[in-house]
């Protein structure tokens, strides 16, 4: 359980930190909060030569709350989410799934960046942003650039972000009044990945539907959605289960991951639904 | 100091004696993080151990090279079964009568053995020589089921081709290593023949892991000038290592010094010899350096003794009116690679004789067969006394079946069938002789105080409502009644690689009245420098305040057996009330003396010796200990000291009712304790505070054995649970409400009365989460089913049952 070696990097601005992504290309990665990076390198399923430490640089910090759009820098912490009371205001559906990831140790340090950059389909916060319409905002040396969370995720691991680019920036557009949110997770034990989970938005004749932990990806369901929208909520949950390809692990089979995906879909409408309108 | 003023009962409060809830003396250091564990001793010079690990659970192993790990700088050496063979010590005896490699020697037989040992000057340095040792393997069937293993062709234990003689008799197969046979089959079979109603079914205990918080390590220091051994461990038995040390490396055991210091828990784990003992000592002799191992907590997991694994197929006949005539038992024990299992010499299976449980059963047979599969060795004593845990649960579970067959109420088949107060001393069927219980009393204590009518009646209109479709969730209430068999033991039945069992405590009183007390165990958590000070205090009246308590050190602790099966109190605890009554003896005849009486002539007064009929005219044990160095009293030697060396009359069984009340969703196979009761009985009680600390945390390693923690293999022997990401190790938010209880029925035999309770809190507690399991889903068919509960399995259960259609 000890990493190889490796040079560390705490640069200051975001220009400093591609630049040195620019001069090691594969041989570095950026390092957030380091609560997958850091025990992936222990085990030595990562090693890199350089690691570039995102702590000193300000312009990655910072929750704006404004009337039509929240802006979350990519170093902020879970723990910031959560205590955030602006940010509750806007949009409760983050804290309330904060809440769920890991434990209060670990979200002083997890940042909503890293959670959603890895690519992990155990983390919580790409289905959340899928659910919300999240937009990434990237750093390269080319510039910048904006991805949908709904268009970033690839493959288990795999997403649109270049390794040269740095998330910087997650903007999430403030859902209208009238619209109800919900977070519904099935975990082993606190500080587990989600057997299943379930981010829910409905309201006004919209609905939006995604899933975690069931897939390779976070997976946003548009049929789901659409159903929902409709106000069929059998016919969400169906579309959803076609969508998505849960795999057996040491958290049940794939029967069983299916069933309680819907459950916990059930009854993230059922909550969403109940703070509509 | 001499008030006269305070009653008896004061000055007795004022020591702080047995009875008192006593504020563990060892917490000081342990909250400021001012503890010493092995990982925390430095000294200087001293280089690092760590394994190269088989990726594989059977392979040859075809080539071991050294050469990229020797170049990197900072690497000291890279030892493999070929450099221990000169020596003797590529392989190793363990303490069930087997013996196994040390380092691979030819091949491995379980994922994670080790193969090569690399020593480096820091433990970075060590991390990175053992990626650059490059092992060629050749892969071999893999076993994983013990039942395959005893039909297979394929021979796990190639050294031992040909050997139809084992440790324990005879080996059927070439992966059988014994069989054990306790009780009568023939009568049992005629029984069960001619029974009214038999109930059968296999129970099936899955495999675990002690998990203790600080993992197991070392630090071998040898002294080429003094010629001198010093060997630092998180050592469950400091003195028996010494032995065992002394005996295969062939240093005199003069000349080898054992130190286990502040130990962070051990629940079994660490009684047992690991490679990285027997690796770092030679690294040691071999260097001149003193040399660390400390193992991570994957390699905990994964190599380190595992606990359980037993299959139980069991047989229990009853007339139809419930009264249990006959119980049979037939045991596949899965011990991995090699037979590492801690067991006392004669007992393979250890206690799992004590299977009778708590049921006056007159006729009785079990037998176990030992397997080796490619699975880690150990089957160690996981917080309970040798597979007290295994027996507990088979007859838990076995009366809740044959509750099902009769269609009766659990509670009422276990009264019935009770051994009753009278009956003790009790002769088992089984081949034991129980000291003393009351079972009826605790049991009906426990009922009452759950409200058990009242909770059977809510869980029938919960049963109603669920069939209504009002609520998909089911209330279960999981009974136990377990009988624990500890304090190993008498050494004319127990012994430890030919050591007997006793245990010993040698006390010292200082002249101004305070004292030091050494003892053969060792704490590990449990709080020994509070409870043996206390069992001092009452016995010589001077303040458990004023003892200090130091155990572990092999060069100045007397020979002991060590800490494990709850054998602490029982034994070591004796010891200390007998080496305090010798010290009293002596005291008294001292007092005598000062007195001007006869010796007879005093009487003991909580904390004096006072002249019979004149209380006013006393010595109080102060005044006594400064006379006992500065006055000559003829006949009398200087001094006031004492050793003993308790070798006990028999076990003790300690015993308690446990009751679980569940709510279980049936959709997600999640769960929740919504109650937890918990009456022990372990006769007299020193501690009252930590007596409850221990069954917190015993209730909590048993939730979490029967609601999850497992250590799982795939078909290739991939350790499947490696990491505490799928090892169950639960957080305060996982654990629940205890509400704890007692009954106090002494034994017997023990100077005290003490019977020992660190243990069985983990017995009681695995089978009243798994009947109340069972007990929530048995008005829908369910008779039985596998730990752990966890919520895959749980919802399968439902899913069995129609519960989703």
């Amino acid at each position: 359980m000890i990493p190889a070696g490796f040079e560390y990097h705490r640069p200051g601005d975001i220009a400093s930190a591609i630049g040195i992504l620019q001069e090691h290309g594969d041989e570095a990665r950026v390092i957030a909060g380091g609560h997958s990076l850091i025990p992936m390198m222990k085990l030595r399923m990562a090693e890199m030569g350089h690691l570039v430490d995102l702590q000193a640089i300000e312009e990655l910090k910072g929750i704006d709350i404004g009337t039509d759009t929240v802006s979350l820098g990519a170093m902020v912490t879970q723990h910031e989410l959560i205590t955030h009371d602006g940010l509750a205001k806007a949009i409760p559906l983050i804290r309330e799934a904060a809440l769920q990831i890991a434990d209060p140790q670990v979200r002083y340090m997890g940042t909503v960046g890293g959670n959603v950059a890895n690519g992990d389909p155990g983390n919580d916060m790409p289905g959340l942003m899928q659910c919300l319409n999240a937009v990434f905002e990237l750093s390269g040396p080319d510039g910048s650039r904006s991805v949908a969370a709904r268009d970033f995720y690839e493959a288990a691991y795999f997403t649109a972000r270049e390794d040269e680019e740095i998330l910087t920036r997650i903007a999430i557009p403030v859902p209208g009044s009238g619209v109800g949110q919900a977070y519904e997770k099935q975990k082993r034990k606190i500080g587990d990945y989600a057997t299943a989970a379930a981010a829910v938005m409905v309201g006004n004749g919209t609905a939006s539907v995604a899933m975690t932990n069931l897939a390779d990806t976070p997976v946003w369901s548009e049929s789901a959605s659409s159903a929902l929208a409709e106000g069929n909520v059998e016919g969400s949950v169906a579309a959803m289960l076609g969508d998505i390809d849960p795999v057996a692990d040491n958290r049940g089979p794939v029967e069983f991951k299916k069933h309680v995906a819907a459950v916990m879909l059930r009854r993230a409408i059922d909550r969403a639904q109940s703070r509509a309108g | 100091m001499n008030d006269q003023t305070l009653t008896p009962e004061e000055r007795a409060a004022n020591l702080k004696g047995m009875g008192c809830a006593r504020k563990r003396v060892e917490d000081v250091r342990f909250t400021q993080g001012k503890g010493n564990y092995v990982d925390d001793i430095k000294l200087d010079g001293m280089l690092f151990g760590d394994f190269v690990r088989s990726p594989y659970a059977h392979a040859r192993v075809v080539s071991v090279n050294k050469e990229a790990a020797l170049a990197l700088p900072g690497v000291v050496a890279v030892l493999t079964a070929e450099d221990l063979a000169p020596l003797g010590l590529h392989w190793m005896p363990t303490l069930a009568g087997d013996k196994q490699m040390v380092l691979a020697d030819g091949k491995v037989l379980f994922q994670g053995q080790e193969v090569a040992y690399v020593v480096a000057e820091d433990r970075y340095i060590a991390a990175d020589a053992v990626e650059l040792v490059e092992v060629e393997y050749e892969e071999l069937p893999v076993l994983t089921d013990p039942f395959e293993a005893l039909k297979s062709d394929v021979v796990l234990r190639e050294d031992l081709e040909g050997q139809t003689e084992g440790a324990h008799g005879p080996r059927k197969h070439h992966n059988h290593i014994f069989t054990w046979e306790q009780g009568d089959k023939d009568a049992t079979e005629a029984v069960l023949a001619e029974a009214d109603v038999v109930a059968e079914e296999m129970v099936y205990y899955h495999r675990t892991h002690p998990c203790p918080l600080e993992t197991c390590g070392c630090v071998a220091s040898m002294d080429k000038v003094t010629g001198k051994l010093t060997l630092y461990g998180t050592f469950q038995a400091p003195h028996a290592i010494r032995t065992v040390v002394s005996l295969i490396s062939g240093i005199a055991e003069h000349n080898i010094r054992v130190i286990s210091p502040d130990i962070g828990g051990g629940f079994g784990n660490k009684v047992g010899a690991y490679a990285g003992y027997v690796c770092s000592v030679v690294a040691s002799i071999v260097t001149g350096k003193p040399v660390k191992w400390v193992e991570d907590r994957m390699e905990n997991l994964m190599t380190t003794a595992f606990a359980r694994d037993y299959w139980m197929q069991g047989k229990i006949a009853a007339t139809k009116d419930g009264k249990i005539t006959g119980l049979w038992c037939h045991t596949t024990a899965d011990h991995g690679g090699f037979d590492a299992c801690a067991d006392p010499t004669k007992f393979p299976a250890g206690f799992m004789n004590i299977c009778t449980g708590s049921y006056d059963i007159p006729t009785a047979y079990l037998a176990v067969d030992g397997v080796y599969t490619n699975k880690a060795p150990g089957g160690v004593a996981y917080r309970c006394s040798f597979r007290v845990t295994e027996a507990a649960y088979f007859i838990e579970r076995m009366i809740e079946v044959l509750a099902i067959k009769l269609n009766m109420d659990a509670a009422e088949l276990r009264r019935i069938n009770f051994i009753k107060a009278d009956q003790f001393p009790y002769q088992s069927a089984l081949g034991w002789e129980y000291d003393s219980g009351d079972y009826h009393t605790a049991w009906d204590k426990a009922l009452k105080a759950v409200d058990y009518e009242g909770l059977r009646a809510e869980q029938a209109q919960r049963i109603e409502d669920f069939k209504a479709g009002k609520t998909r969730k089911l209330l279960g209430i999981g009974l136990t009644h377990f009988t624990e068999i500890v304090g190993a033991g008498p050494v004319k039945n127990c012994d430890i690689l030919g050591l007997g069992m006793f245990d010993s405590c040698e006390i010292r009183i200082h002249p101004t009245g305070s004292a030091i007390a050494r003892l053969g165990t060792i704490s590990q958590g449990q709080g020994h420098a509070t409870t043996f000070a206390q069992i001092i205090a009452s016995e010589i009246g001077l303040p458990a305040d004023d003892i200090t308590l130091e155990e572990g050190d092999t060069d100045t602790a007397p020979y002991g057996l060590g800490t494990y099966g709850s054998r602490s109190t029982p034994v070591a605890g004796a010891a200390t009330a007998m080496a305090a009554r010798k010290i009293r003896a002596k005291a008294q005849m001292i007092a005598a003396y000062l007195l001007e009486v006869h010796d007879d002539d005093v009487e003991w007064d909580v904390d004096r010796f006072a002249v019979k009929g004149a209380p006013e005219r006393f010595k109080t044990m102060k005044d006594i200990a400064f006379a006992a160095y500065n006055q000559a009293i003829p006949g009398l030697e200087p001094g006031l000291e004492a050793v003993s060396y308790y070798d006990p009359p028999n076990m003790t069984y300690p015993f308690g009712a446990y009751i679980c009340v569940m709510e279980i969703d049936v959709d997600t196979g999640e769960w929740e304790v919504r109650q937890f009761y918990a009456l022990d009985d372990c006769g007299t009680r020193i501690n009252p505070m930590i007596i409850e600390g221990q069954v917190h945390g015993g209730v909590t390693e048993a939730l979490a054995i029967a609601m999850g923690q497992e250590i799982a293999y795939d078909d290739m022997g991939n350790v499947k649970t490696g990491t505490l990401m799928d090892f169950f190790l639960p957080t305060a938010w996982e654990t629940p409400n205890y509400t704890t209880d007692h009954t106090v029925t002494p034994s017997p035999h023990h100077p005290i009365g003490a019977k020992g309770v660190g243990e069985s809190p983990n017995v009681g507690g695995v089978p009243a989460f798994s009947n109340a399991v069972h007990d929530a889903f048995k008005p829908f068919g369910l008779v039985q089913s596998h730990m752990p509960h966890d919520h895959w399995r749980i919802w399968k259960i439902a899913s069995g049952l129609g519960m989703h259609g």
